[in-house]
Protein backbone atom coordinates (compact mmCIF):
# COMPACT_ATOMS: atom_id res chain seq x y z
CA UNK A 1 0.00 0.00 0.00
CA UNK A 2 1.28 3.49 -0.60
CA UNK A 3 0.62 6.90 0.87
CA UNK A 4 -1.49 7.81 -1.89
CA UNK A 5 -3.36 4.69 -3.78
CA UNK A 6 -5.83 5.96 -6.94
CA UNK A 7 -7.61 2.72 -8.28
CA UNK A 8 -9.17 2.77 -11.73
CA UNK A 9 -10.58 6.45 -11.18
CA UNK A 10 -13.08 8.31 -13.64
CA UNK A 11 -14.22 11.73 -13.38
CA UNK A 12 -16.64 14.10 -15.02
CA UNK A 13 -17.64 17.50 -14.77
CA UNK A 14 -21.12 17.25 -16.27
CA UNK A 15 -21.03 14.78 -18.92
CA UNK A 16 -17.57 14.77 -20.76
CA UNK A 17 -14.74 12.67 -19.09
CA UNK A 18 -12.22 14.80 -18.03
CA UNK A 19 -10.19 11.71 -16.00
CA UNK A 20 -10.69 8.10 -17.11
CA UNK A 21 -9.68 4.92 -15.36
CA UNK A 22 -6.71 6.42 -13.86
CA UNK A 23 -4.46 4.31 -11.00
CA UNK A 24 -1.65 5.26 -9.76
CA UNK A 25 0.70 4.78 -6.17
CA UNK A 26 2.68 7.29 -4.48
CA UNK A 27 5.24 5.46 -2.26
CA UNK A 28 6.26 7.38 0.65
CA UNK A 29 8.73 10.18 0.25
CA UNK A 30 8.55 10.17 -3.82
CA UNK A 31 8.60 13.40 -5.41
CA UNK A 32 6.13 12.91 -7.72
CA UNK A 33 5.95 15.57 -10.78
CA UNK A 34 2.13 15.56 -12.18
CA UNK A 35 2.84 17.36 -16.12
CA UNK A 36 0.15 17.49 -18.71
CA UNK A 37 -1.62 20.48 -20.83
CA UNK A 38 -4.13 22.77 -19.57
CA UNK A 39 -7.75 21.46 -19.42
CA UNK A 40 -5.99 18.05 -19.32
CA UNK A 41 -7.04 16.66 -15.55
CA UNK A 42 -4.03 18.07 -13.62
CA UNK A 43 -6.27 20.15 -10.78
CA UNK A 44 -9.42 17.58 -10.91
CA UNK A 45 -6.67 15.12 -9.78
CA UNK A 46 -5.65 17.30 -6.85
CA UNK A 47 -8.93 17.92 -5.95
CA UNK A 48 -9.74 14.50 -5.75
CA UNK A 49 -6.68 13.40 -3.47
CA UNK A 50 -7.44 16.48 -1.42
CA UNK A 51 -11.04 15.38 -1.00
CA UNK A 52 -12.89 18.55 -2.65
CA UNK A 53 -14.08 16.33 -5.54
CA UNK A 54 -15.27 12.63 -5.30
CA UNK A 55 -14.49 10.46 -8.06
CA UNK A 56 -17.48 8.97 -10.14
CA UNK A 57 -16.04 5.53 -10.67
CA UNK A 58 -13.25 4.29 -8.42
CA UNK A 59 -11.38 5.21 -4.88
CA UNK A 60 -9.02 7.23 -3.60
CA UNK A 61 -7.08 6.58 -0.76
CA UNK A 62 -5.00 8.72 1.42
CA UNK A 63 -2.82 6.75 4.02
CA UNK A 64 -5.64 3.65 3.35
CA UNK A 65 -8.39 5.72 4.08
CA UNK A 66 -10.73 8.68 2.66
CA UNK A 67 -9.27 12.07 1.60
CA UNK A 68 -11.47 14.12 3.84
CA UNK A 69 -10.72 11.94 6.71
CA UNK A 70 -7.10 12.44 6.73
CA UNK A 71 -7.10 16.16 5.89
CA UNK A 72 -4.26 17.29 8.72
CA UNK A 73 -1.84 14.52 6.31
CA UNK A 74 -2.07 16.40 3.28
CA UNK A 75 -0.31 19.90 3.03
CA UNK A 76 -1.55 22.05 -0.05
CA UNK A 77 -0.08 25.03 -1.90
CA UNK A 78 -3.16 26.40 -3.78
CA UNK A 79 -2.21 27.76 -7.28
CA UNK A 80 -2.53 31.25 -6.97
CA UNK A 81 -0.69 32.86 -3.99
CA UNK A 82 -0.53 36.54 -5.35
CA UNK A 83 -4.31 36.90 -4.72
CA UNK A 84 -5.56 39.24 -1.77
CA UNK A 85 -2.00 41.07 -1.14
CA UNK A 86 -3.58 44.50 -0.07
CA UNK A 87 -4.93 41.97 3.27
CA UNK A 88 -3.80 43.17 6.05
CA UNK A 89 -2.19 40.37 7.48
CA UNK A 90 1.18 38.96 9.09
CA UNK A 91 3.72 36.32 7.64
CA UNK A 92 3.14 34.57 10.98
CA UNK A 93 -0.76 34.50 10.81
CA UNK A 94 -1.28 33.38 7.89
CA UNK A 95 1.32 30.22 8.70
CA UNK A 96 -0.76 29.63 11.44
CA UNK A 97 -4.24 29.02 9.53
CA UNK A 98 -2.04 25.60 8.73
CA UNK A 99 -3.27 24.48 12.41
CA UNK A 100 -6.18 21.93 12.01
CA UNK A 101 -8.28 21.57 14.46
CA UNK A 102 -7.03 19.74 17.62
CA UNK A 103 -6.98 21.93 20.93
CA UNK A 104 -6.75 25.24 20.96
CA UNK A 105 -6.80 28.36 23.16
CA UNK A 106 -10.49 29.75 24.09
CA UNK A 107 -8.54 33.38 22.67
CA UNK A 108 -6.30 33.57 19.80
CA UNK A 109 -3.20 31.04 19.63
CA UNK A 110 -1.57 28.85 21.88
CA UNK A 111 1.96 29.11 22.24
CA UNK A 112 2.63 25.95 20.73
CA UNK A 113 0.84 26.52 17.60
CA UNK A 114 3.19 29.84 17.67
CA UNK A 115 6.30 27.86 18.26
CA UNK A 116 4.95 25.15 15.58
CA UNK A 117 4.86 27.85 12.67
CA UNK A 118 8.02 29.56 13.44
CA UNK A 119 9.32 26.44 12.89
CA UNK A 120 7.58 26.22 9.27
CA UNK A 121 9.15 29.43 8.86
CA UNK A 122 12.36 28.89 9.87
CA UNK A 123 12.16 25.18 7.38
CA UNK A 124 11.17 27.42 4.19
CA UNK A 125 14.42 29.83 5.67
CA UNK A 126 11.26 33.17 6.29
CA UNK A 127 11.86 33.32 10.07
CA UNK A 128 13.24 36.82 10.17
CA UNK A 129 9.58 37.87 7.97
CA UNK A 130 7.22 36.57 10.74
CA UNK A 131 5.60 39.76 11.81
CA UNK A 132 6.41 41.57 8.14
CA UNK A 133 2.80 42.35 6.28
CA UNK A 134 2.42 38.94 3.38
CA UNK A 135 2.05 42.16 0.87
CA UNK A 136 5.58 43.80 1.40
CA UNK A 137 6.82 39.90 0.59
CA UNK A 138 8.31 39.41 -2.88
CA UNK A 139 6.31 36.46 -5.17
CA UNK A 140 8.95 34.22 -4.69
CA UNK A 141 8.96 35.20 -0.67
CA UNK A 142 5.59 34.59 -0.53
CA UNK A 143 5.63 31.33 -2.01
CA UNK A 144 7.59 29.83 0.78
CA UNK A 145 5.22 31.11 3.31
CA UNK A 146 2.51 29.05 1.51
CA UNK A 147 4.80 26.51 2.02
CA UNK A 148 5.47 27.24 5.47
CA UNK A 149 1.29 27.24 6.07
CA UNK A 150 1.26 23.96 4.16
CA UNK A 151 3.68 22.50 6.72
CA UNK A 152 2.56 23.95 9.80
CA UNK A 153 0.34 20.76 10.63
CA UNK A 154 3.16 18.44 9.75
CA UNK A 155 1.88 16.66 6.64
CA UNK A 156 3.42 13.20 5.45
CA UNK A 157 1.97 14.52 2.01
CA UNK A 158 2.93 17.83 0.76
CA UNK A 159 0.71 18.70 -2.56
CA UNK A 160 1.62 22.05 -4.38
CA UNK A 161 -0.41 23.55 -7.54
CA UNK A 162 2.17 25.55 -9.71
CA UNK A 163 4.37 26.44 -7.06
CA UNK A 164 6.33 28.60 -9.49
CA UNK A 165 4.13 29.96 -11.77
CA UNK A 166 4.53 33.60 -11.16
CA UNK A 167 8.07 33.70 -9.72
CA UNK A 168 11.58 34.71 -12.29
CA UNK A 169 14.01 31.58 -12.67
CA UNK A 170 16.36 32.44 -9.58
CA UNK A 171 13.39 31.60 -7.53
CA UNK A 172 11.80 28.85 -9.73
CA UNK A 173 15.53 26.90 -8.75
CA UNK A 174 15.20 27.94 -4.72
CA UNK A 175 11.59 26.77 -4.30
CA UNK A 176 12.78 23.47 -6.48
CA UNK A 177 15.49 23.02 -4.09
CA UNK A 178 14.08 23.80 -1.02
CA UNK A 179 11.27 21.02 -2.54
CA UNK A 180 13.87 18.87 -2.76
CA UNK A 181 15.11 18.98 0.86
CA UNK A 182 11.74 18.54 1.85
CA UNK A 183 11.45 15.47 0.42
CA UNK A 184 14.03 13.61 2.82
CA UNK A 185 11.14 13.52 4.66
CA UNK A 186 7.45 14.04 2.85
CA UNK A 187 5.68 12.86 0.26
CA UNK A 188 6.00 15.36 -2.37
CA UNK A 189 3.25 15.90 -5.25
CA UNK A 190 4.19 19.12 -7.95
CA UNK A 191 1.67 19.92 -10.86
CA UNK A 192 3.62 22.16 -12.69
CA UNK A 193 4.52 23.52 -16.30
CA UNK A 194 8.33 23.74 -15.63
CA UNK A 195 8.93 20.95 -17.40
CA UNK A 196 12.47 20.38 -17.55
CA UNK A 197 13.21 21.69 -14.39
CA UNK A 198 10.62 19.47 -12.59
CA UNK A 199 12.38 16.51 -14.05
CA UNK A 200 15.44 17.36 -12.57
CA UNK A 201 13.83 17.10 -9.04
CA UNK A 202 11.42 14.77 -9.33
CA UNK A 203 11.94 10.80 -8.92
CA UNK A 204 8.59 10.19 -10.56
CA UNK A 205 6.72 11.89 -12.93
CA UNK A 206 3.03 11.04 -14.17
CA UNK A 207 1.41 12.94 -17.40
CA UNK A 208 -2.12 13.68 -17.10
CA UNK A 209 -3.88 14.27 -20.22
CA UNK A 210 -7.55 12.55 -19.19
CA UNK A 211 -6.05 9.44 -18.72
CA UNK A 212 -2.71 8.96 -17.10
CA UNK A 213 0.72 7.78 -18.15
CA UNK A 214 3.21 6.88 -15.47
CA UNK A 215 7.52 6.79 -15.55
CA UNK A 216 9.73 6.38 -12.68
CA UNK A 217 12.28 8.69 -13.38
CA UNK A 218 14.89 8.19 -10.55
CA UNK A 219 17.77 7.34 -12.00
CA UNK A 220 18.30 10.24 -14.11
CA UNK A 221 21.28 9.12 -16.49
CA UNK A 222 19.23 6.28 -17.61
CA UNK A 223 16.09 8.39 -18.39
CA UNK A 224 17.47 11.31 -19.81
CA UNK A 225 21.21 10.62 -21.14
CA UNK A 226 21.41 14.22 -23.08
CA UNK A 227 19.96 15.87 -20.01
CA UNK A 228 22.99 14.45 -18.20
CA UNK A 229 25.53 15.22 -19.85
CA UNK A 230 24.53 18.67 -19.10
CA UNK A 231 22.55 19.64 -22.35
CA UNK A 232 18.86 20.78 -22.53
CA UNK A 233 16.04 18.71 -24.31
CA UNK A 234 13.52 19.40 -26.07
CA UNK A 235 10.27 20.23 -23.70
CA UNK A 236 7.67 19.29 -26.46
CA UNK A 237 9.49 15.97 -27.28
CA UNK A 238 9.90 15.27 -23.88
CA UNK A 239 5.93 15.97 -23.08
CA UNK A 240 5.23 13.75 -26.23
CA UNK A 241 6.88 10.85 -25.13
CA UNK A 242 5.64 10.98 -21.13
CA UNK A 243 2.00 11.12 -23.00
CA UNK A 244 2.38 8.77 -25.35
CA UNK A 245 2.80 5.68 -23.74
CA UNK A 246 3.13 4.14 -20.09
CA UNK A 247 6.49 3.14 -20.37
CA UNK A 248 9.17 2.78 -23.04
CA UNK A 249 12.55 1.09 -23.15
CA UNK A 250 15.72 3.01 -22.66
CA UNK A 251 17.06 2.17 -26.14
CA UNK A 252 14.28 3.69 -27.92
CA UNK A 253 14.29 6.22 -25.44
CA UNK A 254 17.26 7.15 -26.03
CA UNK A 255 16.65 7.64 -30.10
CA UNK A 256 13.94 9.59 -29.46
CA UNK A 257 16.18 12.16 -27.07
CA UNK A 258 17.35 14.78 -28.78
CA UNK A 259 18.87 17.67 -27.50
CA UNK A 260 18.06 21.53 -29.28
CA UNK A 261 19.88 22.51 -32.14
CA UNK B 1 -20.29 74.19 22.97
CA UNK B 2 -19.03 73.05 26.15
CA UNK B 3 -22.77 74.14 27.54
CA UNK B 4 -24.22 71.71 24.75
CA UNK B 5 -22.48 68.98 26.51
CA UNK B 6 -25.10 69.65 29.50
CA UNK B 7 -28.10 68.28 27.56
CA UNK B 8 -28.95 65.19 27.85
CA UNK B 9 -30.00 64.38 24.08
CA UNK B 10 -26.35 66.21 23.67
CA UNK B 11 -24.87 63.15 25.63
CA UNK B 12 -26.90 60.75 24.19
CA UNK B 13 -25.86 61.58 20.68
CA UNK B 14 -21.74 61.67 21.37
CA UNK B 15 -21.94 57.83 23.67
CA UNK B 16 -23.93 56.92 20.16
CA UNK B 17 -21.86 58.92 17.68
CA UNK B 18 -18.78 56.67 19.65
CA UNK B 19 -20.59 53.27 19.61
CA UNK B 20 -21.56 53.13 16.24
CA UNK B 21 -17.77 54.30 15.11
CA UNK B 22 -16.57 51.61 17.05
CA UNK B 23 -19.02 48.86 15.37
CA UNK B 24 -18.68 50.14 12.22
CA UNK B 25 -14.75 50.32 12.21
CA UNK B 26 -14.39 46.84 13.30
CA UNK B 27 -17.33 45.55 10.96
CA UNK B 28 -16.15 48.18 8.13
CA UNK B 29 -12.54 46.05 8.32
CA UNK B 30 -14.31 42.78 7.53
CA UNK B 31 -16.54 44.13 5.02
CA UNK B 32 -13.53 46.03 3.05
CA UNK B 33 -11.35 42.84 3.08
CA UNK B 34 -14.43 40.50 2.05
CA UNK B 35 -14.99 42.82 -0.94
CA UNK B 36 -18.59 42.92 0.56
CA UNK B 37 -19.26 47.15 0.06
CA UNK B 38 -21.64 46.61 -2.24
CA UNK B 39 -23.28 43.86 -0.63
CA UNK B 40 -23.56 45.91 2.71
CA UNK B 41 -24.98 49.37 0.41
CA UNK B 42 -27.87 46.64 -0.69
CA UNK B 43 -28.42 45.30 2.95
CA UNK B 44 -28.22 48.81 3.70
CA UNK B 45 -30.63 50.45 1.17
CA UNK B 46 -33.10 47.28 1.80
CA UNK B 47 -33.72 48.24 5.55
CA UNK B 48 -35.78 50.43 4.81
CA UNK B 49 -38.01 48.22 4.07
CA UNK B 50 -38.20 47.29 7.21
CA UNK B 51 -38.57 50.51 8.56
CA UNK B 52 -41.59 50.88 6.50
CA UNK B 53 -42.84 47.33 8.21
CA UNK B 54 -41.98 48.71 11.45
CA UNK B 55 -44.37 51.97 10.82
CA UNK B 56 -47.02 50.23 9.51
CA UNK B 57 -47.07 47.83 12.01
CA UNK B 58 -46.30 49.91 15.02
CA UNK B 59 -43.41 48.41 16.38
CA UNK B 60 -40.34 49.77 17.29
CA UNK B 61 -38.06 51.31 14.49
CA UNK B 62 -34.87 49.56 15.32
CA UNK B 63 -36.64 45.76 15.75
CA UNK B 64 -38.15 46.26 11.84
CA UNK B 65 -35.06 47.60 10.58
CA UNK B 66 -33.21 44.58 12.00
CA UNK B 67 -35.64 41.68 10.87
CA UNK B 68 -35.54 43.04 7.68
CA UNK B 69 -32.09 43.47 7.50
CA UNK B 70 -31.04 40.11 9.18
CA UNK B 71 -33.54 38.70 6.42
CA UNK B 72 -32.06 40.45 3.28
CA UNK B 73 -27.86 38.90 4.69
CA UNK B 74 -29.70 35.73 4.87
CA UNK B 75 -30.84 36.00 1.36
CA UNK B 76 -27.63 37.30 0.18
CA UNK B 77 -25.99 34.27 1.78
CA UNK B 78 -28.36 31.54 0.64
CA UNK B 79 -27.81 32.93 -2.83
CA UNK B 80 -24.35 33.38 -3.04
CA UNK B 81 -24.35 29.62 -1.94
CA UNK B 82 -26.21 28.76 -5.09
CA UNK B 83 -25.49 31.37 -7.83
CA UNK B 84 -22.32 33.28 -7.25
CA UNK B 85 -21.84 34.75 -10.42
CA UNK B 86 -25.30 36.69 -10.40
CA UNK B 87 -24.55 37.66 -7.04
CA UNK B 88 -24.59 41.19 -8.03
CA UNK B 89 -27.62 41.30 -9.84
CA UNK B 90 -29.54 39.94 -7.26
CA UNK B 91 -28.18 42.82 -4.29
CA UNK B 92 -29.35 45.26 -7.32
CA UNK B 93 -32.57 43.84 -6.57
CA UNK B 94 -32.99 43.70 -3.13
CA UNK B 95 -31.52 46.86 -2.83
CA UNK B 96 -34.46 48.60 -4.57
CA UNK B 97 -36.78 45.87 -3.63
CA UNK B 98 -36.22 46.57 -0.25
CA UNK B 99 -36.40 50.34 -0.37
CA UNK B 100 -39.71 50.18 -2.84
CA UNK B 101 -41.66 48.38 0.12
CA UNK B 102 -40.79 50.61 2.54
CA UNK B 103 -41.99 53.69 0.34
CA UNK B 104 -44.82 51.44 -0.42
CA UNK B 105 -45.75 50.52 3.76
CA UNK B 106 -45.79 53.88 4.78
CA UNK B 107 -47.67 55.38 2.16
CA UNK B 108 -50.47 53.10 3.01
CA UNK B 109 -49.90 53.68 6.72
CA UNK B 110 -52.36 56.14 7.57
CA UNK B 111 -51.93 59.44 9.16
CA UNK B 112 -48.21 58.79 9.18
CA UNK B 113 -46.49 62.23 8.36
CA UNK B 114 -42.91 61.86 10.61
CA UNK B 115 -39.77 62.71 8.33
CA UNK B 116 -38.80 59.69 6.73
CA UNK B 117 -36.09 62.17 5.66
CA UNK B 118 -34.11 61.06 9.64
CA UNK B 119 -33.82 57.38 8.36
CA UNK B 120 -31.80 58.50 4.97
CA UNK B 121 -30.07 61.21 6.65
CA UNK B 122 -29.63 59.96 10.27
CA UNK B 123 -31.22 61.52 13.42
CA UNK B 124 -28.46 61.22 15.78
CA UNK B 125 -30.06 64.00 18.23
CA UNK B 126 -33.00 62.08 18.61
CA UNK B 127 -31.12 59.30 20.34
CA UNK B 128 -32.91 57.37 23.08
CA UNK B 129 -31.69 55.56 26.02
CA UNK B 130 -33.32 52.14 24.46
CA UNK B 131 -31.54 52.98 21.44
CA UNK B 132 -27.93 53.32 23.55
CA UNK B 133 -28.59 49.58 25.13
CA UNK B 134 -29.44 48.51 21.61
CA UNK B 135 -26.42 49.54 20.21
CA UNK B 136 -24.29 48.80 23.01
CA UNK B 137 -25.51 45.30 22.96
CA UNK B 138 -24.65 44.87 19.73
CA UNK B 139 -21.01 46.25 20.05
CA UNK B 140 -20.57 44.09 22.79
CA UNK B 141 -21.98 40.88 20.63
CA UNK B 142 -19.40 42.20 18.37
CA UNK B 143 -16.15 42.27 20.41
CA UNK B 144 -17.57 38.87 21.36
CA UNK B 145 -17.56 37.43 18.41
CA UNK B 146 -14.41 38.76 16.89
CA UNK B 147 -12.31 37.54 20.18
CA UNK B 148 -13.60 34.35 20.43
CA UNK B 149 -13.40 33.71 16.51
CA UNK B 150 -10.59 35.70 15.21
CA UNK B 151 -8.45 33.27 13.85
CA UNK B 152 -11.30 31.45 11.85
CA UNK B 153 -13.06 34.81 10.61
CA UNK B 154 -9.33 35.68 9.34
CA UNK B 155 -8.93 32.47 7.82
CA UNK B 156 -12.30 32.59 5.97
CA UNK B 157 -11.65 36.48 5.10
CA UNK B 158 -7.89 35.85 3.94
CA UNK B 159 -8.31 32.27 1.83
CA UNK B 160 -11.63 30.68 1.87
CA UNK B 161 -10.63 27.97 -0.12
CA UNK B 162 -8.10 26.95 2.21
CA UNK B 163 -9.90 27.55 5.28
CA UNK B 164 -12.61 24.87 4.39
CA UNK B 165 -9.84 22.55 3.74
CA UNK B 166 -8.60 22.98 7.03
CA UNK B 167 -11.86 22.16 8.28
CA UNK B 168 -12.90 25.76 9.23
CA UNK B 169 -17.20 26.46 8.30
CA UNK B 170 -16.56 28.74 5.69
CA UNK B 171 -20.30 29.26 4.88
CA UNK B 172 -20.97 30.07 9.19
CA UNK B 173 -18.96 32.88 9.67
CA UNK B 174 -19.61 33.99 5.91
CA UNK B 175 -23.54 34.28 6.89
CA UNK B 176 -21.88 35.45 10.75
CA UNK B 177 -20.26 38.26 9.09
CA UNK B 178 -22.93 39.48 7.31
CA UNK B 179 -25.58 39.47 9.91
CA UNK B 180 -23.32 41.46 11.92
CA UNK B 181 -23.32 43.81 8.93
CA UNK B 182 -26.70 43.66 8.48
CA UNK B 183 -27.10 45.00 11.97
CA UNK B 184 -24.43 47.16 12.57
CA UNK B 185 -25.86 48.81 9.22
CA UNK B 186 -28.98 49.53 11.35
CA UNK B 187 -27.46 51.25 14.14
CA UNK B 188 -25.33 53.31 11.74
CA UNK B 189 -28.80 54.72 9.79
CA UNK B 190 -30.13 56.68 13.44
CA UNK B 191 -26.29 58.56 13.10
CA UNK B 192 -25.83 58.82 9.52
CA UNK B 193 -28.43 57.52 7.64
CA UNK B 194 -28.60 54.46 5.62
CA UNK B 195 -27.84 56.72 2.17
CA UNK B 196 -24.43 57.50 3.79
CA UNK B 197 -23.86 54.44 5.90
CA UNK B 198 -21.56 52.98 3.05
CA UNK B 199 -19.06 56.23 3.55
CA UNK B 200 -18.89 55.65 7.27
CA UNK B 201 -17.99 51.68 6.77
CA UNK B 202 -15.65 51.98 4.51
CA UNK B 203 -13.74 55.59 4.79
CA UNK B 204 -12.12 55.20 8.18
CA UNK B 205 -11.02 51.77 7.05
CA UNK B 206 -9.47 52.71 3.94
CA UNK B 207 -7.12 54.99 5.73
CA UNK B 208 -6.77 52.19 8.73
CA UNK B 209 -5.69 49.65 6.17
CA UNK B 210 -2.67 51.77 5.16
CA UNK B 211 -1.73 51.53 8.79
CA UNK B 212 -2.02 48.45 10.07
CA UNK B 213 -0.43 44.90 9.46
CA UNK B 214 -2.87 43.01 10.83
CA UNK B 215 -6.70 42.61 10.88
CA UNK B 216 -6.77 43.33 14.28
CA UNK B 217 -5.04 46.38 14.34
CA UNK B 218 -6.78 47.19 11.44
CA UNK B 219 -10.56 47.29 13.16
CA UNK B 220 -8.93 48.98 16.11
CA UNK B 221 -7.32 51.78 13.78
CA UNK B 222 -10.58 52.01 12.00
CA UNK B 223 -12.58 52.27 15.14
CA UNK B 224 -10.78 55.33 16.57
CA UNK B 225 -10.59 57.22 13.46
CA UNK B 226 -14.74 56.73 12.68
CA UNK B 227 -14.80 58.03 16.60
CA UNK B 228 -12.44 60.83 15.71
CA UNK B 229 -14.12 61.99 12.40
CA UNK B 230 -18.04 61.38 14.34
CA UNK B 231 -17.19 63.11 17.04
CA UNK B 232 -15.49 66.17 14.72
CA UNK B 233 -18.29 66.04 12.43
CA UNK B 234 -21.07 66.19 15.39
CA UNK B 235 -18.88 69.55 16.14
CA UNK B 236 -19.48 71.07 12.81
CA UNK B 237 -23.26 70.17 12.78
CA UNK B 238 -23.57 72.15 16.19
CA UNK B 239 -21.80 74.97 15.33
CA UNK B 240 -22.54 75.75 12.10
CA UNK B 241 -26.16 74.40 12.29
CA UNK B 242 -26.12 71.62 9.72
CA UNK B 243 -27.33 67.84 9.48
CA UNK B 244 -25.25 65.30 11.68
CA UNK B 245 -24.98 62.61 9.28
CA UNK B 246 -23.62 64.94 6.34
CA UNK B 247 -21.52 66.88 8.53
CA UNK B 248 -19.55 63.41 9.64
CA UNK B 249 -19.64 62.38 5.96
CA UNK B 250 -18.00 65.33 4.53
CA UNK B 251 -15.34 66.06 7.76
CA UNK B 252 -14.61 61.88 6.95
CA UNK B 253 -13.79 63.24 3.28
CA UNK B 254 -11.98 65.51 3.91
CA UNK B 255 -9.49 63.65 6.72
CA UNK B 256 -9.77 61.07 3.79
CA UNK B 257 -8.05 63.54 1.65
CA UNK B 258 -5.62 64.93 4.32
CA UNK B 259 -4.62 61.44 4.82
CA UNK B 260 -3.70 61.04 1.23
CA UNK B 261 -2.11 63.98 0.90
CA UNK B 262 0.38 64.17 3.52
CA UNK B 263 1.35 59.72 2.65
CA UNK B 264 1.88 61.30 -0.85
CA UNK B 265 4.38 64.00 0.45
CA UNK B 266 5.63 61.61 2.67
CA UNK B 267 6.45 59.17 0.00
CA UNK B 268 8.16 61.71 -2.00
CA UNK B 269 10.30 63.04 0.59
Amino acid sequence: MGVIDVTNVSFAYERDLVLENISLTVEKEDFLAIIGPNGGGKSTFLKLILGILKPNNGTVRVLGNEPSKNLSHIGYVPQNTNVNTDFPIKVIEVVMMGHVGGKRPLFGYGEGEIGCAMGALAQVGMEAYADKKIGSLSGGQRQRVMIARALCAHPSILILDEPTASIDVAGQRDIYELLKELSKSVTIIVVSHDISVILEYANKAAHINKTLSYHDISNKEKSFPAHARGEHFCEVELLQMLGSKSSCDTSEREKKWRTKP
Amino acid sequence: MIEALSYGFIQHALIAGVLVSLASGIIGSLIVVNRMVFLAGGIAHASYGGIGMAVFLGLPIFLGASIFAVAAALLVSVLTLKKRERIDTFIGLIWAVGMAIGVILIDITPGYNVDMMSYLFGSILAVSSEDLYFMGALLGVIVAVMLFWYRDILAVSYDSEYAALRGVHVRFFYTLILILSALTVVIAIKVVGLILVIAMLTIPVYIAEKLSNSLAQMMLYSGLIATLFTLTGLAASYTYNLTSGASIIVISAVGLGLFLLIDKVKRVS
